[in-house]
């Protein structure tokens, strides 16, 4: 009954923070309402016995991809921006309606025809569990899935991926670091001229910024 | 356990409403923070998914897939905000429409 009530708590929270962050005109408020699903996520993670990738759920999403949002808007001043365009592309709104109403559909179809074959694996996973004796790692009922267990995962079968990981950070800090760093050339006076006196902004200023900054990455 | 407990499809079906209401916000929302969010949202439906499906079938390798979706997403919002800024700063209100800028 415990599981039941934290697992009715945490998903009300996670849909609720999930419509508040499509649905909130403020963007300050659309990250923290992120936060509010995100910890509703990490609550339903400690709930499936993976501890550790909650807390990481915890540091990385809440600590710092939700922070980094909130740089960002609170760097740029668009804290303010309150029209909540819905609807702005006729096309784009079917096309959303369509996405929305299919594709619930289509997945609830899918997670019923997936419970079918648990009803149906359960006395399967059962009898070879039987079978088998105590197979470690493989037997649903004595499944502990600790942290030695998810480094040796990590470590051994995907010692490749976690070094192809390593570059793809790399890749993506210097790219953000050349994308957003301002540039003190002619090309980044300009941008700031256009941005400062309010009126050209725009399209000029996007294809400016866009200028500059693959001058510099040219370079 | 008197008769209801918790079962896997409710976890999938939860997943799979977050990775819908991720990917409906993704498409009616124009400011690109918020569909930035809403990619997050996405991500986060399918990585309660492979959870789910790790304590279903008592696989570990489930939460490594789950380790490394999170690694792409950071890496995906530092980039994403990276753009971003360089977009905003120069027009403060630019929607997602304004990025067609980036065709050069």
């Amino acid at each position: 009954m415990v599981e039941v009530a934290v697992f009715a708590v945490a998903a009300a929270a996670c849909l609720v923070g999930a419509i508040g962050v499509v649905l909130s005109r403020n963007p300050v408020h659309a990250a923290l309402m992120l936060v509010m699903t995100l910890f509703g996520i990490a609550v339903l993670f400690v709930a499936q016995e993976a501890h550790f990738i909650a807390a990481v759920q915890v540091i990385v999403y809440a600590g710092a991809i939700v922070v980094l949002f909130l740089f960002v808007i609170m760097l740029l001043g668009v804290d303010r921006a309150a029209e909540l365009s819905l609807g702005a592309l006729p096309a784009q709104r079917w096309t959303a309606a369509a996405f929305g109403l299919g594709g619930a559909a289509v997945l609830i179809w899918l997670v019923a025809a997936v419970d079918r074959l648990f009803k149906g694996a359960k006395s399967l996973a059962l009898e070879t569990a039987g079978a088998a004796g105590a197979g470690a790692g493989s037997d649903p009922t004595d499944y502990v899935a600790d942290v030695s267990a998810l480094a040796r995962s990590l470590f051994s079968d995907y010692v490749y991926a976690f070094e192809l990981t390593s570059l793809l950070l790399i890749v993506a800090v210097i790219g953000t670091v050349i994308l957003a760093r301002r540039s003190d050339g002619a090309d980044g006076r300009r941008v700031g001229q256009h941005g400062a006196d309010g009126r050209r902004v725009g399209q000029h200023g996007a294809d400016a910024a866009m200028a500059g900054s693959s001058s510099e990455a040219g370079r | 356990m008197n008769g209801l407990e918790v079962v896997t499809s409710w976890y999938l079906i939860l997943g799979a409403l977050l990775f819908i209401i991720g990917g409906t916000g993704l498409l009616v929302r124009r400011n690109p923070l918020i569909m930035l969010m809403c990619v997050e949202l996405m991500l986060n439906g399918v990585n309660l998914s492979f959870i789910a499906f790790a304590d279903r079938f008592g696989d570990v390798h489930g939460q490594t897939v789950v380790l490394f979706v999170l690694v792409v997403a950071a890496a995906e919002v530092v980039v994403g905000l990276g753009l971003v800024v360089a977009v905003l700063r120069a027009s403060p209100h630019a929607t997602a429409d304004d990025l067609s800028a980036l065709k050069g």
